[in-house]
Order: structure tokens, then C-alpha cells, then sequence
């Protein structure tokens, strides 16, 4: 082989080797970061964790139930807001909007998408917490609903445009008018897939942070109801990775394990249980 | 058709009222209403957002004016606000991660598009898809621990002995600051740029690769000299959704940039961006002048994102119209 030919055979092999260290670079910082939360918060992964309110600074053990319920408080609150406004509209874009209205209603949920988390807590704090004066888990659920809609939005619109014509062919030909074969045959049909997108979007909020910090606030105790500052994971990360104190840090680091297994079971279970169905289904 | 013949009965004048009847008790109308009342509410909310910016942060906006980007100066007590360390601090930690990111980001997007084995490159694309979904607050949490402290005591003094000749290499090592900022950036930008880029580059036609290995051309050429210049707009995209998340992640980067507002050459010093001042900052802000200065720099943040955002769909879509309509 001439010496050119051999040259281009070593910088073909060369870089193709280039981009499998690149894409194993990649993977093993996930691999990297399960690693190390595993061993540094894995050791304090206690029962006590789960049920007790946080300890005074000093005081041995403790945990974080309070930040436990109140996020799955907030995550109720933002299901509650982001959900409906999210499937209808995806429901709108796919089966009832005209070009021009549809086109206008994505632009704008892929700007909503595009707007970084904190701006999005700027705008819960003027709507929500300047009018009301305090800090609410109302608020910081709103914040993270409006998170939740485009999200929700697009992934509905997804599935509900993947389900065949002859199936909705077939409900019209039976005389159901367009809203019965939409209610009863298409978004049926669809709802593994809108489920998938709902529980995704929920991982993906379930540790925001940002637009927590000044809407739902922290509290170091239990709050009732939905019109007080309340405690959630992500934000006691923050407070205690940042403060000054070891048992912190070694509580930000369980915590930080327990948030990331939160999201990462969200994300693998949804794909495995429902993007299996889907996939049967087309 | 009996609706029809009712209709020819009745006066010309009545007739449009008669056909929208018909279909209101069908109930199409109501459902096409009601669906259009949510997604309207989208709409609403993202306009209610860019106005609610928009007058909050008048006050801050009327006393500074455009002097507000070109002064260096933060000092709450003196009622003195300006916005130049944030944005060179969210500028610089957004280059540097973009630096790191893109190079990184290609190279696994074109592994993974060109790996023959369709099973191995799905899931390591669900691999890349977890790494997205790690929230920004623990990237911080590593950062502190872990990032800062190998900086500080193993990079950090290598770099400036060897390099050190740079301004951008000296100074003392802090470990925390716009270096370990840009760093934690690149880590979690590249999960962007790997899927958008992927996407693409697997949009590229079959028969543009066939025709590169027909005439000789070894693999890597293919790709280089074929795909992804056909690629190149997609990925140009994926590199604007990058900086638009750069340029807006807070947690992690409030975490390592050290927090103070001043412009220093050197990568090694303690510096601040334009979403960590408003992390730190919202719930102390006393006065109305001190809110309104924050949320003038989240309508900027707001503006900046709104641009690379809407940039890079575009870039994305042409790239993917052109792979629809060769191939």
C-alpha cells in the first residue's frame, strides 16, 4: 500500500478512536457522579432520614421528611397546574388548531421551554409572592407547573399525531362526530405516550432549584397547607452543601442521593414501562 | 342530509347561524373552544412573563438607562447598580464551557450516529439522556467538593507555572471562580449538543455517505468531508441551545463562581454571572431600586435565551428540511 493510502487508513482509525474516548468521556462522568453520591451519601441513607424533621446544628442525626413531603407537595401543586393546561393544548395543536393559530401556540410553549429556571421564579415572585407577601408552596408549585406545560405540550402533540388515520377514519366512519373520536379512540390510543411525557416533565422539575429559592422559600419545620414557605429537597441541598458546617455536608450529600435516585427511577421506569407499550403500539 | 334541507328553508340571513348551530350540537365547536381557551392560556402565561419583566423592571431601567450594561460598579448600599461584572462573568464561564463542550459533544454525536450497532448506540443516546437529567444542584454539589478542590491544589498551580506567561493563568488559586464554573457548564451543556447533534447528523441522507465511500473515501472522511458539512447548520443549532443553557444556569454555577462582582482577567479568580447575582441576591434585595436592578438582569437573561433559542430552531429545522427533501 502506498504511503498516502497508509496515512489516511492511521488518520481514519486515529479519529474514529478520538470520538470513542469522546462518547466514553461523556458516559463515565454519569457513571462518575452515581459513583461518588452512592459512596459519600449512601452511608447516611437511614430510616431516620426519611422520617425525622432536620437536627440543630450540632445535634447528631436528623433528616429531611419535611423537605421529602414538601416536594412532593410542590410536584403536586405543578401537576395540578401544568397537566391540564399541557395535554389540552397539545390536544388543540394536533386535532383542532388551524395552521397559522398552531403554529403561533408552539413558538411560543418553545420560547416558555427556552426561559432559564430562575426567570421563571422572578415571574412566580411578581405574580404570586408580591400580591400575597409571603412565600407559599402555591407559588413555588406554580413556578414549576409553568415549567411542566411546554414540556407536556409538545410530547401530547407528539403521540396524539402518531395515531394512525384509519383509526380515526374507522371512529368517523361509525358517525362519531370529531370530538367523540378524539375523546374516545385517539387520546386512548395516545395515552401511554402522554403519560410518558407527563411523568418526564415531572423528573425534569423535580429538582429544579432556581425558582424555588424565592417562591416556596425553605422552612425548617412542617408547613401546612399550601400557603407557606416549605421545604424541598433541591433547596436544602443548596442551604446545606453552602453552609459551614460537616454535618451538612454529609446531609447535602444523602440528600443529593436521594434526589438524584428520585429523578433517575422517574426517568428509567417511565421509559421502561410505557415506551415499550408505545412502541407495541406502533 | 335533513340539516341541509332545514337550512335551504330558512332565510338567506339566518342561515350561517343555522350551520353553526348544527355543529355546536355535534359538539365539535365546544370541544375546538375549550382546547383553544388552554392553549391559549400558553400564550397568556409567556406574555404575562415578558410583561411582568418588562414593568418591574421599569424603575431600574429609568434611573440607569443603558449605563446599566456599561458600569462595573454593584453596591446595594450606595444604591448603585451595574450590570457589567455579570454579564463578563456570564459571557466568560459560557465561553469557556462552549470551548470544552463543543469538541467533546461533536465527537460523541458523531460516535454515536456512525456506530454500526443500532442496539449500543440507543442506549448509550439513554445514557447521554440521564446525564441530562442530573439536577443542576448536585453538578453544584460535586463542584464544591470536588471540582473546586482539585483545582485549587492540582490544576490550578500547574497551569499557571507552565502557562503563566498568559494573564489568564495567573494569580492565586482560589479553586472556586469563572475556571471551575466553565468546567461544571461544559459538563452539562454537552448532553445538548449530543443529542441535537446526533439527530442530525443521523438526518443526513444514506445515499451522501454511500457516495463518499463509492469514490474512495475512507470513513472518516466520509464524515468529516461529507456529513458534517451536510450536518452543519443542525449542529451550528445545537450549539446555540447549549450557550442559551449556559448562559441561564444558576444553581451550579452560584455554587463554584465565587460570588463577587469584579472583572478579573485571570480564570483562576472568584467572579460572579447575571443568574447567580439573582440566586444570591431576590430575597435580601431591600428597596425597590435593588429588586428592580435584579429583575432588569433577569429580562436580560430573558431576551438573551429568547434570541439563541429561536436562532438555533431555525438552524435545526433548515438542516432537517434539507435531509428531507434529498433524501
Amino acid at each position: 500500500m502506498s504511503l498516502r493510502g497508509r496515512w489516511r487508513k492511521f488518520v481514519n482509525a486515529a479519529m474514529l478512536g478520538i470520538t470513542a474516548l469522546f462518547a466514553i468521556t461523556t458516559v463515565s462522568v454519569l457513571f462518575f457522579i452515581l459513583g461518588y453520591l452512592a459512596y459519600h451519601g449512601g452511608k447516611n441513607v437511614t430510616w431516620n432520614f426519611f422520617t425525622r424533621l432536620p437536627a440543630p446544628v450540632g445535634e447528631p442525626g436528623g433528616g429531611m421528611a419535611n423537605a421529602i413531603i414538601g416536594t412532593a407537595k410542590l410536584l403536586f401543586v405543578a401537576l395540578v397546574i401544568g397537566a391540564p393546561v399541557g395535554i389540552f393544548s397539545g390536544v388543540y395543536l394536533s386535532e383542532f388548531g388551524g395552521k397559522g393559530p398552531s403554529f403561533f401556540v408552539r413558538y411560543t410553549a418553545d420560547l416558555l421551554n427556552g426561559v432559564p429556571s430562575i426567570v421563571i421564579g422572578i415571574f412566580a415572585y411578581a405574580v404570586i409572592v408580591m400580591r400575597a407577601q409571603h412565600f407559599s408552596t402555591l407559588a413555588g408549585g406554580f413556578a414549576l407547573g409553568v415549567m411542566m406545560i411546554p414540556i407536556i405540550l409538545r410530547s401530547t402533540e407528539q403521540f396524539l399525531k402518531a395515531v394512525p388515520r384509519p383509526l380515526r377514519e374507522g371512529a368517523m366512519a361509525l358517525g362519531s362526530s370529531k370530538w367523540r373520536t378524539v375523546l374516545t379512540v385517539v387520546v386512548p390510543a395516545a395515552s401511554s405516550g402522554i403519560i410518558t411525557g407527563v411523568m418526564l416533565a415531572l423528573a425534569r422539575i423535580a429538582g429544579e432549584t432556581a425558582p424555588l429559592l424565592f417562591t416556596a422559600f425553605s422552612d425548617r419545620y412542617w408547613s401546612s397547607g399550601f400557603n407557606q414557605p416549605i421545604a424541598s429537597l433541591p433547596v436544602m441541598i443548596y442551604t446545606y452543601a453552602i453552609g459551614p458546617y460537616k454535618d451538612w455536608h454529609e446531609q447535602a450529600w444523602t440528600a443529593g442521593l436521594v434526589l438524584l435516585g428520585l429523578v433517575f427511577v422517574l426517568n428509567v421506569a417511565t421509559r421502561l414501562v410505557f415506551v415499550r407499550k408505545i412502541a407495541a403500539f406502533s | 342530509m335533513p340539516a341541509r334541507a332545514h337550512v335551504a328553508e330558512l332565510a338567506p340571513s339566518l342561515r350561517p347561524l343555522r350551520i353553526l348551530w348544527d355543529r355546536l350540537r355535534r359538539g365539535d365547536e365546544i370541544a375546538h373552544v375549550v382546547t383553544l381557551i388552554f392553549a391559549s392560556t400558553v400564550v397568556g402565561i409567556t406574555a404575562l412573563l415578558v410583561y411582568q419583566l418588562w414593568i418591574q423592571s421599569a424603575l431600574s431601567r429609568q434611573k440607569f438607562g443603558w449605563a446599566f450594561f456599561a458600569t462595573r460598579v454593584w453596591d446595594p448600599v450606595a444604591g448603585q447598580f451595574g450590570a457589567l461584572p455579570f454579564l463578563y462573568g456570564t459571557l466568560l464561564t459560557s465561553a469557556i464551557a462552549l470551548l470544552l463542550a463543543v469538541p467533546l459533544g461533536l465527537g460523541t454525536a458523531i460516535f454515536l450516529s456512525e456506530f454500526p450497532l443500532a442496539r449500543f448506540s440507543d442506549a448509550f443516546a439513554f445514557l447521554v439522556d440521564l446525564l441530562a437529567a442530573v439536577p443542576s444542584v448536585i453538578y453544584g454539589l460535586l463542584g464544591i467538593f470536588v471540582l473546586a478542590p482539585w483545582l485549587r491544589v492540582s490544576v490550578e498551580p500547574v497551569l499557571s507555572s507552565r502557562l503563566g506567561f498568559l494573564p489568564l493563568f495567573r494569580g492565586p488559586a482560589f479553586g472556586v471562580g469563572f475556571l471551575a464554573a466553565g468546567l461544571i457548564l461544559a459538563v452539562m451543556v454537552v448532553p445538548f449538543i449530543v443529542s441535537v447533534s446526533r439527530e442530525v447528523l443521523i438526518s443526513v441522507p444514506r445515499e451522501q455517505r454511500e457516495a463518499a465511500l463509492a469514490v474512495g473515501a475512507t470513513r472518516w472522511e466520509m464524515i468529516s468531508r461529507v456529513v458534517v458539512p451536510f450536518a452543519k447548520t443542525g449542529i451550528i443549532g445545537s450549539v446555540f441551545l447549549a450557550l442559551a443553557r449556559a448562559l441561564g444556569e444558576t444553581m451550579a454555577v452560584t455554587m463554584v463562581i465565587g460570588n463577587d462582582p469584579k472583572i478579573s482577567a485571570s480564570l483562576f479568580a472568584p467572579g460572579y454571572s447575571i443568574a447567580a447575582v439573582i440566586a444570591n441576591e431576590f430575597t435580601e434585595a431591600t428597596g425597590n431600586l435593588y429588586l428592580s436592578a435584579l429583575i432588569e438582569l433577569g429580562l436580560v437573561l430573558f431576551l438573551v435565551t429568547f434570541v439563541l433559542n429561536g436562532l438555533a430552531r431555525l438552524l435545526v429545522l433548515a438542516t432537517a428540511q434539507r435531509g428531507s427533501i434529498q433524501g
